[in-house]
């Protein structure tokens, strides 16, 4: 198992002051797993996210890449190592156009970033175009960022995370402020944009039907812990996840007479 | 534009305004050469505003560039005008290195005052140094140019051609700066700096290198504006001149590379003729310009003739 082991987080811990936003979590994922994070509001996801992105630093514990410590590297280096995320809210340049915010994150991940050869090289183009076809974007190619709709918004944010052809990928709410009807095609255009990549997926996500559908594995979080660590079906049917992430009333929890 | 266009369209517009110069009053000549130099310490200011933050001490690098290129003429015998404007730009962007890591950390109101408090403390040791002409500062010779000593009758047209090549040549590489890969990095930290970083690019090291370029085009123009004045003084980097700077800059905005060099001369002229017809209400008719130009080109006069739209470059 070791030889697929692609991340590796041990023991971590953080606090925000009075806040336990993690509590002793360990994750291992293996390479090409599609895992997904769940847990209401609060419950660490995010900070998990954070902290394996370089955002946030762990109090203790370790994070490693493939074998390499990651836990005090900066976001740069991280994402050099070939971690890429998505946001919550899409992190985009708004004043350029689409192909533009895609040259931007090319040249970023090429490290070629020449003060005298244009940034719109032909192979660079070719580049941001192949990319934006996979997220059927290119419909928007020329457009202001700024113009777009938010559901479009969050696949270039995706698309962006997309073009240094990462190892691991963390998806922080791909779905969420997407209408309802919306949900889906969205989650299918971002999985075969995925398809036929060497790529682990980490997604954050709060619709369990989504979570059933695209992921192969459960991670729940309740009040900095991991409480449930399975398969969806049966990560979703144990107890303190219905009852902490689903909300469900348990009958056990009803007041006894 | 491709960059041959690009170089066809600098090269026909140098011949111009050489031809346009060579029949221009003297004392226009002079008017437009201090434009142009003026306008490099701007365009440096734009470069800055490319990355989402405005110096308000770019006076100071015009004093560095203009005090180094005096110097050498007056004490290394040193005359040749491209050597001077060479030594002046290299000279401001040797001596503000030590502080471009530091002040590329900060945005803002911080970045404009830390860069304000760096140059008015530059200034108050010009005031004081004794041996760079006090408050008074010193005068410097007639340069020669390519080997050549300027006749007193030519002189003003040859420092007008002179300056008009550096600063096609400057706007040239700042153009090609802006549509290379570094330059649309610059853009990208104005917009989202925290993206920059999850891409994997440096926002420090871009942040860093632009404020180096700045300081070599401020050195550069204040090198220009010496060797046309024949004297230099501490005033150079005082507050209010490096205020003149960010209004040309801001006149222009950061779209276009000409429009810069249009705003300078519009600072010029407004000058010139309010100084002549309104002698102690000068500011008060720029500033009513720029009220103007605010309300009614918010992105500057660069704005005009450039294809992105006022709407996404306003969003913050």
């Amino acid at each position: 198992m070791s030889e697929t082991l692609l991340l590796n987080a041990q023991g971590l811990n953080k606090r925000f002051g009075a806040v336990v936003a993690a509590q002793d979590v360990s994750v291992q994922v293996k390479t090409g797993e599609r895992v997904s994070l769940i847990g209401s509001n609060g419950a660490g996801k995010t900070t998990f996210v954070n902290m394996i992105t370089g955002y946030v630093r762990a109090d203790s514990g370790s994070i490693a890449l493939g074998g390499t410590d990651i836990s005090r590297l900066t976001p740069r280096q991280i994402t050099r190592l070939g971690v890429a995320r998505s946001f919550q809210i899409p992190q985009l340049y708004p004043s350029m156009t689409v192909l533009e915010n895609m040259l931007v994150a090319l040249a970023c991940h090429e490290n070629r970033l020449s003060m005298c050869w244009p940034a719109a090289s032909p192979a660079r183009v070719l580049r941001a175009d192949e990319v934006l076809s996979r997220f059927h974007l290119l419909a928007h190619r020329d457009r202001l960022v700024a113009e777009l709709p938010g559901g479009v918004r969050k696949l270039i944010d995706i698309a962006l995370a997309m073009t240094g052809s990462p190892r691991l990928l963390l998806l922080d709410e791909p779905t969420s402020g997407v209408a309802a009807e919306e949900k889906f095609p969205m989650m299918d255009t971002i999985m075969q944009a995925l398809q036929g990549q060497a790529l682990t997926v980490l997604f954050v996500e709060h619709d369990m039907d989504i979570v059933t559908r695209y992921c192969e594995r459960v991670v729940a979080f309740y009040s900095g812990r991991i409480i449930a660590d399975d398969v969806p079906a049966v990560a979703l049917a144990q107890a303190d996840v219905r009852r902490y992430v689903t909300g469900e009333r348990l009958p056990e929890d009803a007041p006894h007479a | 534009m491709s960059l041959s266009a690009m170089l066809i369209t600098a090269l026909a517009a140098l011949l111009a305004m050489a031809g346009v110069g060579y029949v221009l009053p003297s004392w226009m000549q002079f008017m437009l050469t201090m434009a142009m130099a003026n306008g490099l310490v701007s365009l440096g200011i734009v470069l800055l505003m490319r990355g989402g933050v405005v110096a308000f001490g770019q006076g100071l690098m015009s004093a560095i560039g203009g005090y180094a290129a005096a110097l050498v003429f007056l004490h290394w015998g040193v005359t040749d005008a491209m050597v001077l404007a060479l030594g002046g730009g290299l000279s401001a962007m040797l001596m503000t290195a030590p502080f471009a890591p530091l002040l590329a950390r900060y945005r803002g109101i911080f970045f404009s005052m830390l860069s304000l408090a760096l140059s008015m403390v530059g200034y108050g040791l010009l005031v004081k140094t004794e041996s760079l002409g006090g408050s008074d500062g010193f005068n410097m010779g007639r340069i020669t140019v390519l080997g050549q000593h300027l006749a007193d009758g030519d002189v003003r047209f040859v420092m007008y051609v002179f300056n008009l090549v550096l600063t096609v040549l400057c706007a040239l590489a700042v153009k090609v700066y802006f549509v290379s890969s570094r330059g649309l990095v610059t853009r990208a930290v104005r917009d989202n700096e925290l993206r920059v970083e999850y891409l994997g690019g440096s926002v420090s090291n871009s942040m860093t290198l632009n404020f180096v370029l700045a300081a070599f085009l401020g050195g550069m123009g204040g090198a220009l504006a010496v060797m046309a004045l024949g004297h230099i003084d501490p005033n150079f980097s005082y507050w209010t001149t490096s205020g003149e700077f960010v209004f040309v800059a801001i006149l222009a905005g950061s779209q276009s590379v000409v429009a810069v060099m249009l705003s300078s001369l519009v600072l010029e002229v407004v000058r010139s003729f309010s100084s002549a017809y309104f002698p102690n209400t000068w500011q008060l008719a720029l500033g009513i310009f720029l009220l103007l130009v605010i309300r009614f080109m918010p992105l500057g006069l660069g704005s005009l003739w450039s294809k992105t739209t006022g709407k996404a470059e306003q969003s913050p």
